[in-house]
């Protein structure tokens, strides 16, 4: 759409300003990353909570689900704050709110998921209350939604970056939690029975296999949408500067975890699930870096 | 009120006055840029012209940037100018990822995010923005767009068919317009930007915010 329009125009720039650079650097990247295996583990531990109410071993996660959620959101606070140009100036965000932000709401919402790790840290550490943990685990795991989603409605009110289209976007976010989280249950449960660790592998797969498809839906239909999105998608095709990067993410993140997980249910190899959670952890850090920088290559003027 | 601005790219003949005024006004540091002048060349030799297109912050009335400010830093004020506090601003950089215009930039002086503000401590003392004063052939011109008998507002009626706004289609209503633009003027993804193919040679990108 873009080349048809250069040659109909022959137009070239000749004379002009620099163009700013990348505006959200790998912070940004490593904000999503780590929010998304914080608020997964959540998820996981939820389902696992309802559907193996019995297992020891399933009620021997409360603390360490919560200390793993926690250290991941303090990542994802901290890389928050460091790409901030003021970060000196963050609270201003709790003394001046503007309602109509994602980042406000989403500031305000994740100070508070903090808060009720705190407690549930508190509460299985501490006191060693499992009725009280749990009470409050349902709240976290509800606040683990939202907390999730908002980083796709800042992202898509970046208005004239195309391809950050909120109905993706946040299907996207609640894959990458369901994806790293599973990954990371996978990891921390050592004594889970075959039976739960081969539903976060199912669970792993499920999302692995809709986040691709996603994905290359986008790559193929996006560009019939909209110029935007065609020139942006132009960054990983072909001799795109991301183009090596955007396919080692969706093989890493997705299709060799898909593979490997459909090994080890025919060989019950857990070794196997556990290198696919590995896979798949360290490749949605490489797919949402990729996603997050091309837009930002655009230029809006 | 409801100030906006008008440019008849018939008029302006790229001297960058406006540019240097900008910049002189507003103190507005190296690498930085709250206005300026695009050189788009147009056709194949020996069928070609050189266009001027002067860009600024388009102060919608359905502005992206005051949107998504989590602080209020992007406000705007009562005769429609979106304007910035900066010391406010925490410098997330978000109005820079949804201005459609490309209009936002870090300062490097400041780390708060920055923009042409249409002049409003110059229109707070009724005098008109710098850029609209340097321009030799009132290429520039301002004036609040609810007043029928101002000369922005009757320039808009008697241009009425060649009165045009930048990417209209993201619902941002700008109080910006521009008389004789085109696609290749008005939308950026119809010319091809080279490398090295300017003035600023090795200046494609500038690390924003300067290096910190």
């Amino acid at each position: 759409m873009v080349h048809e329009t250069l040659s109909a125009t022959h137009a070239v720039v000749t004379l002009d300003v620099a163009l700013p650079g990348i505006v959200w650097p790998w912070f940004v990247t490593m904000n999503m990353w780590a929010k998304s295996i914080g608020t997964g583990i959540i998820f996981m531990l939820f389902y696992l909570s309802k559907k193996y109410a019995n297992d020891d071993a399933v009620g021997a996660l409360r603390f360490p689900v919560a200390m793993t959620s926690m250290i991941f959101i303090s990542i994802f606070l901290l890389f928050t704050l460091a790409d901030l140009h003021q970060p000196f100036r963050m609270w201003h965000i709790f003394f001046y709110p503007h309602w109509t932000s994602p980042i406000t709401i989403g500031a305000i919402m994740a100070s508070a998921f903090a808060g009720l790790l705190t407690l549930l840290l508190y509460f299985s550490f501490v006191k060693k209350d499992n009725a009280a943990y749990d009470k409050v685990f349902f709240w976290t795991m509800l606040l683990a939604i939202p907390v999730t989603l908002y980083t796709a409605a800042l992202l898509a009110m970046s208005t004239a970056r195309e391809l950050w289209q909120m109905p993706t976007e946040s299907v996207q976010m609640i894959l990458a939690a369901t994806l790293s989280g599973s990954g990371a249950m996978i990891l921390l449960g050592n004594k889970l029975s075959y039976e739960a660790k081969r539903d976060m592998g199912i669970v792993l797969a499920l999302s692995a296999a809709m986040a691709f498809i996603i994905y290359m839906s986008e790559y193929i239909f996006g560009p019939m949408k909209a110029e935007e999105v065609a020139a942006t998608l132009e960054f990983i095709k072909g001799h795109g500067p991301y183009t090596t990067m955007f396919w080692l993410g969706q093989v890493f993140a997705f299709i060799l975890p898909f593979v490997l997980i459909m090994l080890s249910f025919a060989s019950k190899s857990e070794s196997l699930l556990k290198l696919a959670a590995v896979s798949a952890i360290a490749g949605l850090w490489i797919v949402k870096h990729v996603w997050l920088m091309i837009p930002q290559l655009l230029n809006m003027s | 009120m409801q100030l906006g601005f008008l440019v008849d790219l018939h008029l302006c003949m790229g001297c960058k006055g406006c540019e240097i005024a900008c910049k002189v006004e507003n103190e507005v540091p190296l690498s930085t840029w709250r206005l300026r002048v695009k050189y788009v060349d147009v056709g194949t030799f020996p069928e070609t012209k050189r266009t001027y297109t002067p860009l600024r912050c388009n102060h919608c009335e359905n502005a992206p940037c005051e949107r998504i400010c989590p602080v209020s830093a992007l406000h705007y004020i009562d005769n429609g100018i979106v304007n910035i506090d900066k010391e406010r601003c925490i410098g997330c950089a978000g109005c820079v990822m949804a201005c459609p215009y490309g209009a936002i930039y870090i300062d490097p002086e400041t780390q708060t995010a920055d923009k042409c503000t249409y002049c409003a401590h110059r229109v707070a003392s009724s005098m008109m923005p710098a850029c609209v004063v340097a321009c030799p052939v009132q290429a520039n011109i301002f004036g609040d767009l609810d007043d029928k008998t101002s000369n922005i507002s009757k320039y808009i009626m008697e241009k009425n068919g060649d009165v045009q706004v930048r990417k209209p289609e993201k619902g941002t209503n700008p109080h910006h317009y521009y008389v004789g633009g085109g696609n290749v003027t008005l939308n950026p993804l119809a010319s091809f930007r080279a490398e090295g193919h300017s003035l600023f040679n090795d200046m494609k990108h500038l690390p924003v915010g300067g290096h910190h």
